[in-house]
Order: structure tokens, then C-alpha cells, then sequence
């Protein structure tokens, strides 16, 4: 890594005001288990280094009125074992429970993990079903941004220079909201998916029609993907396994995958088709449980 | 530049002038001669460097040194007290859980991390834990018989 100087403010306005008096120079660091990497690879070459770490305004975890509210700077493994998230948000416990490694969760921050932009993460599909929105804090204010349009590209989000991401609000699934979460992985157990999709679903009462459903896909783009056009197909359609199977079919036009070491674009696509439909499947037995 | 950081390492306080840029695993090696902690990977994907942090199992190879100002470090030379082995080092050499030896700091320090939280695991539980320590002598098995000696986990 080049030299780079290094601050550790205790409060977000000191945070903001660095970040806006280095522009582009400076970047802010939380967990660092994604910055200091790409600092390593020479990708990024920052001049100033903004440490989040000792502001605890943005290490709260708490879930006010229904909305579970992130802070930027709670770990991985917090939210994994945070026994709020896994009574009311399992989806969330779930899926953050097999990003990488324990190491690796014990330093990984949500808010890190959101504004790095890797459509290959696991949390951000999650959180898309969970409409999560992003609240962000410069010195000219706030804004919320709800995460179906945080995304733009690969390694790109809509976060501005200047700009801190100080929490993710996630809420409530609806009542009786059946959920899935998978990841194919098929070279070991610690690697990004070859593709991931998360679910959720419900039924309208006492029956096997669809009342609603989200889903979503991670590593099948440049960004995060919501699967709008399956989840027009099944709205509700009474899900029967062949519904199912037809609406998944409907994913391959919504994807666009790159070839890499986990698989071609073609492969991939075939694999977003198929581990759809088993979301689709476990979230619908959920909804009937 | 450079700043100071104060931290404790094995139950030891040391003040520091470091770069930003010093990782935590070159601190350890190179300022403090606790050449224990092994870096393999550099990535964070390894686990040869891990170390505990407050407690909690980390990737020294890609956490600035500056991290770990104001904070207990504890690393493989921090574990045998008063010349006895700690029980995971003891049972790492009595069910063979290491070969080359290479990895064997990091793995020690995870599955101290683990009974530190909890203390009898299942099997399944450690195999979860431990996913991300490499081995690269591949023998897992001895590493999991050895993490199950302390543990006492049913067979």
C-alpha cells in the first residue's frame, strides 16, 4: 500500500467535514476488509483515510415502530446474531450468516458492504426484498434512497463524494411472509455465489394464492437484481409447482451475467433459472408453515 | 505521518509510532518480534494471519495497525501461562492437528475464539467456524478431533 494519512474523528459532523474539505482525495474506511484490499491492489489510492470506527452514532443496531435501522458501522456478525434480526428478520440472519468468514463478519460493516457496490455480496438481495432504503448524511443534509435505485453499476452506487452512508433502514417482512435465501457455491464454502437469490412471499389467507412476492438476485449482473418480471407472472396466481417452474423460467431475461472463474454468462444464466425456482419453492413452504 | 498508537498485546502494554499504513500483522511480526502469527494469503481469505482483536477472531493482513489503537490484541505466543501449554496447543500435538505447521497459529486462534463463545460446540459447529482456516497439508480431520479434545463434543 502507498502512505496515506490516516484520521479517526469521534463525531459524524467531524467525519463529514474531512470528507468534504479532501473531496475525491479522501475516503472513508469502517471495517476495511473491502477497502484495504483494493488499497493493497493499488485500485484505489486514497491520500486521506476517514476511520468511521470510533463514531458510536453509527454502531446502532435497534428496530424502532417496525423498521430495523442499521448503522453503518454494526458488523456482519452482529446482525447475524442479533437476537432482534433472528426472531423478526431471519431472512437478514440468514443471509449475513454466510458472507465469507466469522473473521471476516467480525470486521465487515453493512454500510461498508452497501456502498462497495459488489453485485457478487450476499446481503444486498436481501435487502432489496426488503425494499431496505439508504439514509445519507453531507454537509448540505440528508436524503433517503431506497436501494432498488442505490445500485448503478459495478462498484457504483448513487452515493455522492462528500457523502456518508450512516444507516440502512430495513422493514418489517409482512405478516406471515414465507423467505428464502440460497447461494450456489459450488467451489468452497467461503466464495461469492455463482449466484444467489432471495425471496419473499404471501399467500393470500388459507389459500395457495400469491397475495405477494419479491425476489431478487445477486453475481447475475453488474448490479443487484429485482426480478420484476417473475414477480409479475406469479401476483396473484395460484402457485402451483408448474406456475412456479414457468415464472422462474422468466428470470433468464432479467439477468445479465459475466463470464468468469465461477462459471460462463450461459451457465450462470441456466443456474439463476434454477435456483430461482428453489427459492421460490422454499419461500412458498414457508408461507404455508 | 506517523502516529501513535497504544494497544495491548498479551496482556502487555506497548505505545507505537506507525505509519497508516502498517498492517496489523507487520506490527506484530516486525515492531514486536511475535513472528507467531504467520500472513499467507494477504487477502483476508487464508486465515494463517488470525489473530483476536477484543476477543474476536480477525484477518491481521488486512486490518491497519491504527485499528487496533486502544485495543487488547491476543496472539498464538500469548496462549501457554506460566510454561503450560494452553489446552488447544496441548491437544494440537496429542491428535496431530498440525503438519507443516504453517497454519497451525491461526487455526489455534480461531478455535480459541470459537470456545471462547461457546464453549462445547457440535461438530457442525466447528466445521462452520473454522471454514475459513486453510490447511493446505489438508489434514482437517486431525484439526477437528484436536478442536473436539477441548471441546468435549459428542463423536
Amino acid at each position: 500500500m502507498i502512505d496515506f494519512d490516516y484520521r479517526a474523528p469521534t463525531t459524524l459532523e467531524e467525519a463529514l467535514d474531512l470528507l468534504h474539505q479532501h473531496g475525491e482525495d479522501a475516503r472513508p474506511i469502517a471495517g476495511g476488509t473491502a477497502l484495504v484490499i483494493l488499497m493493497k491492489q493499488r485500485l484505489v489510492q486514497p491520500k486521506l483515510i476517514v476511520s468511521l470506527r470510533r463514531i458510536p452514532t453509527l454502531e446502532q443496531l435497534r428496530a424502532d415502530n417496525g423498521l430495523l435501522r442499521l448503522g453503518a458501522t454494526v458488523t456482519h456478525r452482529t446482525v447475524e446474531t442479533a437476537p432482534l434480526v433472528r426472531e423478526r428478520w431471519p431472512l437478514l440472519a440468514e443471509t449475513f450468516r454466510h458472507v465469507a468468514t466469522v473473521r471476516i463478519r467480525n470486521m465487515a460493516t453493512v454500510g461498508g458492504g452497501v456502498v462497495h457496490g459488489d453485485p457478487n455480496q450476499d446481503p444486498p438481495p436481501a435487502l432489496l426484498v426488503l425494499e431496505a432504503r439508504a439514509r445519507l448524511r453531507s454537509l448540505a443534509g440528508e436524503r433517503e434512497v431506497p436501494l432498488t435505485e442505490f445500485f448503478r453499476d459495478y462498484y457504483e452506487t448513487a452515493i455522492q463524494p462528500g457523502e456518508i452512508l450512516t444507516e440502512v433502514l430495513v422493514p418489517a417482512p409482512p405478516p406471515r411472509a414465507g423467505w428464502a435465501w440460497v447461494k450456489f457455491l459450488p467451489r468452497t464454502a467461503d466464495d461469492y455465489a455463482t449466484v444467489s437469490v432471495a425471496c419473499l412471499l404471501t399467500l393470500e389467507d388459507g389459500t395457495d394464492r400469491c397475495q405477494e412476492v419479491r425476489l431478487a438476485l445477486g453475481s447475475a449482473g453488474t448490479t443487484p437484481i429485482r426480478a420484476r418480471a417473475v414477480e409479475a407472472a406469479l401476483r396473484g396466481e395460484r402457485l402451483t409447482p408448474e406456475r412456479l417452474r414457468e415464472a422462474a423460467q422468466l428470470v433468464a431475461g432479467e439477468v445479465d451475467p459475466i463470464s468468469d472463474f465461477r462459471g460462463s454468462a450461459e451457465y450462470k444464466r441456466d443456474m439463476a433459472v434454477v435456483w430461482t425456482r428453489r427459492a421460490l419453492e422454499q419461500a412458498l413452504a414457508r408461507a404455508r408453515a | 505521518m506517523e502516529q501513535t498508537i497504544r494497544l495491548r498485546v498479551n496482556g502487555q502494554e506497548h505505545e507505537l509510532r506507525v505509519r497508516p499504513r502498517r498492517l496489523l500483522v507487520d506490527l506484530l511480526r516486525y515492531d514486536l518480534g511475535l513472528t507467531g502469527t504467520k500472513e499467507g494469503c494477504s487477502v483476508g481469505v487464508c486465515g494463517a494471519c488470525t489473530v483476536l482483536m477484543n476477543g474476536k477472531n480477525i484477518a491481521s493482513c488486512i486490518t491497519p495497525a491504527v485499528f487496533a489503537d486502544g485495543a487488547e490484541i491476543t496472539t498464538i505466543e500469548g496462549l501457554a501461562q506460566d510454561g503450560r501449554l494452553h489446552p488447544l496447543q496441548q491437544a494440537f500435538i496429542d491428535y496431530g492437528g498440525f503438519q507443516c505447521g504453517i497454519c497451525t497459529p491461526g487455526q489455534i486462534m480461531a478455535a480459541k475464539a470459537l470456545l471462547d463463545t461457546n464453549p462445547h460446540p457440535t461438530e457442525e459447529e466447528i466445521k462452520e467456524w473454522m471454514m475459513g482456516n486453510l490447511c493446505r497439508c489438508t489434514g482437517y480431520y486431525k484439526i477437528l478431533d484436536s478442536i473436539k479434545a477441548v471441546a468435549g463434543s459428542a463423536p
